[in-house]
């Protein structure tokens, strides 16, 4: 591995005082307001809001998808805002994983190399033994030499989660990785994502809005207006749904 | 379903770019071929139109258009003729081919251009039919007048010397007169020079005779009437047409020439719409592929099956309506640049106004609407195939396959069909399976078109494996890719196979011709030389004699040659000193002798015809001649088949006779040991460095025939040349249009870590694929067609042998690949700048 793992009490991601704001003057939208936040190694953190709270773009950002207006986000030690497109995009490939809502997997592929496409990428071999625990433990070992049209949605996303962790990344961001999926498909995903951080130690961050899905977390953070505005530990379907309404009370009487 | 289409038409305008450029560069091609035909041919009959302003009547000897020459044009038929009422002047005019030198002592004009006339001063003293620019006109036997153009090659000065020659030895003239001509062969690449008419009717004629009588007559005179009463008045022998009638000819033979250019042109045009389908094909099936979720909306919201079909074929012809309509213009814009292009190349045309015709406007309009319709059509079936359902289907659908099975068998069958054709062609002793060979080629290219799909398999995933190994990770994609959608990776390739198949035929045809020509001329030709003239009109007998008298000479051996009919049968007899002909050429008697062909009665004939006729020694061969008269001369002797002499071969006894005056067609020189290198310097010398001749070595000879092959050959390149540029559009909107589609997965692969250098990569990657494909398939599809259509010259043209130009070939493959790092440069730009977040979130 290029990137030695680093001691469990450190952060695997960091934001301090990020923003980003879109367009100028009149039209310009504050999507992130100097938030600050740490991703710590190991954990599994989900991140909630209502729509337009931000969470998508503070994972965009903190993922090196997007670009910071203000404030710093850094993978390990690697500071985003300091870097090329150039260093960027390898950063992602050898330092990140990602799973998207809609799947995103390369229809010309089978499943299996659709998981070792970031390797492809980056030119290096696969760790053998590691990608047949990854195979095993998302449960696709019959599937490997399928293409993704011969999957059903829940097998697809799995394929897609087995791709972010065959390179062994720093961390983990998930998109609504259940956005797409039925309740059954949904929920063991994140039994293998839960799975993933608790035996494989893997670091994840989920941007969710759905509360059983974030009831999986270690950790949940709430986001509103571009701000972070709790944040919950060991967290329960009912809690965070309960947490969740007062926002909609809130905006339903504002 | 019309605003649909037209919104569609909008929505899409960058998507449909590429498609528009396709149809309107093929409808320039249309417009512009149009538009210059038209003007060429309104500029060259205004111009004789012009020319034959004062022309009430001509008067020729013999009836026009025979050869036949019965009547004598002499001083009294134009006295007869002058006394007519109406008539206020008759010209009477001698010209012929002369020669003119220029400073190089080179002939200043081509060789059908080169002309010589008659100055015929009127009352003033002055030729109306050529205005003096300065100067005076010719007067006596040792004076000449030049055109304008020629007097400047020649770089004589009034009062200067000029050198020129009508078919013999060169004669120095005083150049006392500059004149403007509008004859079109002089202001085509000729030259003219005028003589005082004796001296004319002495170069060109019998002293005292005309060629032609221009006859002028009073305004408001009937032409017809008049020709009626020339006519009337003159015995038999002659003929007379009226201006009109004269210009109406000559108004046909223009329509004639520009309509067989304007056809040749069209061939070339319609190649180059024929490419332009299957882009029109392709970006319609993507387009509906695209669209197939809102397609679905509109069904499930009713319309039905045939509206969809509507919307499709109104939005291709719109899309075809206004690229035509922007190809017009561009056609109007070759057809002005065509004529300073043409110009510059030697061919002088005439000035004139572009001539547009409302047909031409049509034609363009027309031909756009029509091949943008039928080019969307299949596609549009495939839009009503799409069910309502499709609008409600969760999203990252595999790209349905549609089995090949039909295809294929489709494939199989035409280009069995068409291999057969052309293998049945190469068994074929002549020339007579033009016909089966044309079907054949397109049998075979339409069944190459239809397996496509079928072929890219192998050689995608081929070529994928060898770039793969040097590329990675893009390699392997960019393969993916390209078998993705065998159909339209063929289709995109196939555009390009088109062209290349039909240049790699052509130049294997070519090439193989000039080494064909290149045996044909050396092996018999054993003479070091062959001295002819530059005017068509040949040598005289002198040249030999001076030639042959030369002690640097070993053998001067002069050939001409003489028409005549057999039995219908038009052929040539060559005559000449066949004593000499061995010192020539190598010539092997099969049967009887040679020293029999001696006198009036006896000829050679060559093997082949001796068969073709059933003749063997001692045969009678009838012959009529075409100026009149006919002999039954015995066959003495039959020779196996010589590059150098024609089918049948006489002594001059022969023909002489018969003929008003004996030129030579050309001499055949054998240098004395040692001598050859410097007998071309000698013999411009000895014959007064004359314009008029020409001494060509065997090389030369070869050349002279290899270059026209050539330059046809390069011609053939020049316009198919447009052809392969629409194919080069349709691998870039390919690209682009797959580029588009394929916007989230290039997002997600960004955000996975391909860096845009690998993006680029892999486009311009699977655009190589797409362009080596077709010019392999192209390559290996002219190939054979070369191959086999060749055989079809086997009995016209023994030596041709086919020869694959490896070289050349490999340099059209280079090309494909440099035309697939091209193509890929836009679409790959495109490519590596897609937002990423918005590409991962788009549908």
């Amino acid at each position: 591995m290029p990137y030695p793992t680093a001691a469990p009490a450190v952060a695997a991601a960091r934001a301090t005082g990020l923003s980003k704001v879109y367009g100028h003057g009149e039209t310009q939208v504050r999507a992130l307001d100097s938030v600050s936040v740490e991703f710590r190694r190991g954990e599994f953190t989900a991140i909630m809001g209502p729509s337009g709270s931000g969470k998508s773009t503070l994972m965009h950002c903190m993922a090196g998808l997007d670009t910071v207006s203000a404030g710093s986000a850094q993978i390990g030690d690697a500071e985003l805002a300091s870097l090329g497109d150039r260093e960027l995009t390898r950063l992602r490939r050898d330092r990140i994983g990602f799973i998207f809502q809609a799947f995103n997997l390369l229809p010309t592929l089978t499943a299996l190399e659709n998981i070792t496409l970031p390797l492809d990428i980056a030119g290096r071999k696969a760790d053998q033994q590691w990608l047949d625990m990854v195979v095993r433990t998302v449960g696709l070992s019959g599937r490997l030499a399928h293409r993704p049209s011969q999957l059903s949605g829940g097998q697809q996303q799995r394929v897609a989660v087995a791709r972010a962790l065959a390179g062994r990344p720093e961390i983990i961001f998930a998109d609504e990785p259940t956005g797409n999926l039925d309740s059954r498909s949904g929920a063991e995903l994140l039994g293998f994502l839960q799975e993933s951080v608790r035996a494989l130690t893997q670091t994840v961050v989920m941007v969710t809005h759905d509360p059983v899905a974030a009831s999986y977390a270690d950790r949940v953070i709430f986001l509103a207006d571009g701000r972070i505005v709790d944040e919950m530990r060991e967290p329960t379907a009912d809690a965070v749904l309960d947490r969740m309404k007062r926002f909609d009370a809130k905006g339903r009487t504002s | 379903m019309l605003r649909t289409a037209v919104r569609n038409l909008l929505a899409h305008k960058t998507r449909l770019m590429m498609t528009a450029l396709a149809v309107l560069l093929g409808t320039a091609f249309v417009s512009g071929t149009l538009v210059f035909s038209d003007t060429v041919g309104g500029a060259f009959r205004n111009k004789t139109a012009k020319s034959l302003d004062d022309v009430a009547v001509s008067v020729t000897p013999g009836r026009p258009g025979t050869d036949t020459k019965e009547g004598v044009l002499d001083s009294r038929v134009v006295d007869r003729i002058r006394a007519l009422p109406g008539v206020t002047s008759v010209r009477p005019s001698v010209d012929g081919a002369t020669t003119v030198a220029d400073r190089n002592g080179d002939p200043a004009g081509t060789e059908w251009g080169s002309s010589g006339a008659n100055y015929v001063p009127g009352k003033d003293g002055k030729d109306s039919r050529y205005p003096l620019t300065s100067g005076r006109g010719p007067a006596g036997a040792d004076e000449v007048a030049l055109d304008s153009k020629t007097a400047a090659k020649t770089g004589a000065k009034l009062g200067g010397t000029v050198r020129l020659a009508v078919d013999g030895p060169v004669m120095t003239k005083k150049l006392v007169g500059i004149v403007e001509t509008d004859n079109p062969r002089v202001s085509a690449g000729g030259s003219l020079a005028l003589f005082d008419t004796a001296t004319a009717q002495k170069l060109f004629g019998k002293p005292g005779q005309f060629g032609e009588l221009v006859v002028s007559a009073t305004q408001g005179t009937d032409q017809e009437a008049l020709t009626r009463k020339v006519k009337d008045a003159l015995p038999e022998g002659f003929g007379a047409q009226s201006g009109k009638q004269l210009a109406a000819e000559q108004a046909k033979e223009i329509d004639r020439e520009t309509s067989s250019i304007r056809k040749t042109l069209l061939v070339f045009a319609g190649i180059s719409l024929f490419v332009g389908v299957f882009i029109i094909a392709n970006t319609f099936t993507m387009l509906i592929a695209q669209r197939s979720r809102e397609i679905a909306l509109l069904r499930a919201v009713g319309a039905s099956r045939r509206q969809v079909v509507r919307s499709v074929l109104i939005e291709a012809g719109l899309l075809g309506l206004v690229s035509s309509a922007v190809g017009f213009v561009l056609g109007l814009g070759i057809a002005v640049g065509l004529r300073p292009l043409l110009s510059a190349l030697g061919g002088d045309l005439p000035d004139g106004p572009l001539v547009v015709e409302p047909a031409s406007v049509l034609a363009a309009l027309a031909v756009g609407l029509v091949v943008t319709v039928v080019a969307a059509w299949l596609p549009s079936r495939k839009a009503a195939r799409i069910a309502p359902v499709e609008a409600l289907v969760a999203v990252d659908q595999a790209p349905s396959q549609r089995s090949l099975v039909v295809r294929n068998v489709i494939g199989a069958v035409l280009t069995g069909l068409g291999v057969a054709a052309m293998l049945y062609v190469t068994t074929l002793r002549d020339s007579g399976g033009m016909s089966i060979a044309m079907a054949g080629s397109a049998l075979t290219l339409a069944g190459v078109i239809v397996l496509a799909p079928l072929l890219s398999r192998p050689f995608v995933a081929l070529f994928g494996k060898i770039t793969a190994r040097f590329t990675g990770v893009s390699g392997k994609l960019a393969r993916e890719n390209a078998l993705r959608n065998p159909r339209r990776t063929a289709a995109t390739a196939s555009a390009l196979m088109i062209g290349l198949t039909l240049i790699t035929g052509l130049t294997v045809a070519a090439v193989s011709a000039n080494q064909g020509v290149d045996r044909m001329g050396q092996q018999d030709l054993t003479a070091d030389y062959k001295v002819s003239s530059n005017s068509y009109l040949g040598l005289s007998p002198e040249v030999a004699k001076t030639l042959a008298s030369r002690p640097d000479v070993a053998a001067a051996v002069p050939l001409r040659m003489t028409g005549f009919q057999s039995g219908g049968e038009p052929t040539g007899i060559q005559t000449g000193d066949l004593a000499a002909l061995d010192k020539i050429t190598d010539l092997r008697v099969t049967s009887g002798s040679l020293a029999a062909v001696r006198g009036k009665d006896a000829v050679a004939v060559s093997q082949p015809y001796a068969d073709k006729h059933g003749l063997k020694v001692g045969s009678t061969l009838p012959m009529s001649f075409y100026g009149g008269g006919g002999a039954k001369p015995r066959v003495a002797a039959v020779f196996a088949k010589n590059d150098v002499l024609v089918e049948v071969v006489g002594a001059p006894a022969l023909v002489d006779p018969l003929l008003d005056r004996v030129r030579d067609d050309a001499v055949y020189l054998k240098a004395a040991p040692g001598q050859a290198d410097k007998l071309p310097a000698e013999i411009k010398k000895t014959l007064g460095n004359n314009p008029l001749i020409k001494v060509e070595s065997q090389d030369d000879l070869r050349r002279e025939s290899a270059g026209s092959i050539d330059s046809i050959l390069y011609l053939m390149y020049g316009l198919l040349g447009m052809a392969v540029v629409i194919a080069v559009i349709g691998v870039v909107n390919t690209l682009a249009m797959s580029v588009f589609e394929r916007t989230r997965e290039i997002g997600m692969l960004r955000a996975i870590g391909l860096a845009r250098t690998g993006v680029k990569q892999m486009i311009r990657l699977e655009s190589v694929m797409i362009a080596m494909f077709g010019a392999v398939l192209g390559v290996g599809v002219g190939i054979f067609l070369a191959w086999s259509g060749g055989h079809l010259l086997r009995s016209s043209f023994p030596e041709y042998q086919m020869v694959v130009p490896w070289g050349r070939i490999a340099i059209f493959l280079l090309l494909a690949l440099a035309v697939g790092v091209l193509a890929a440069v836009w679409p790959a730009r495109r490519a590596s700048k897609l937002n990423m977040l918005e590409s991962i979130g788009s549908q």
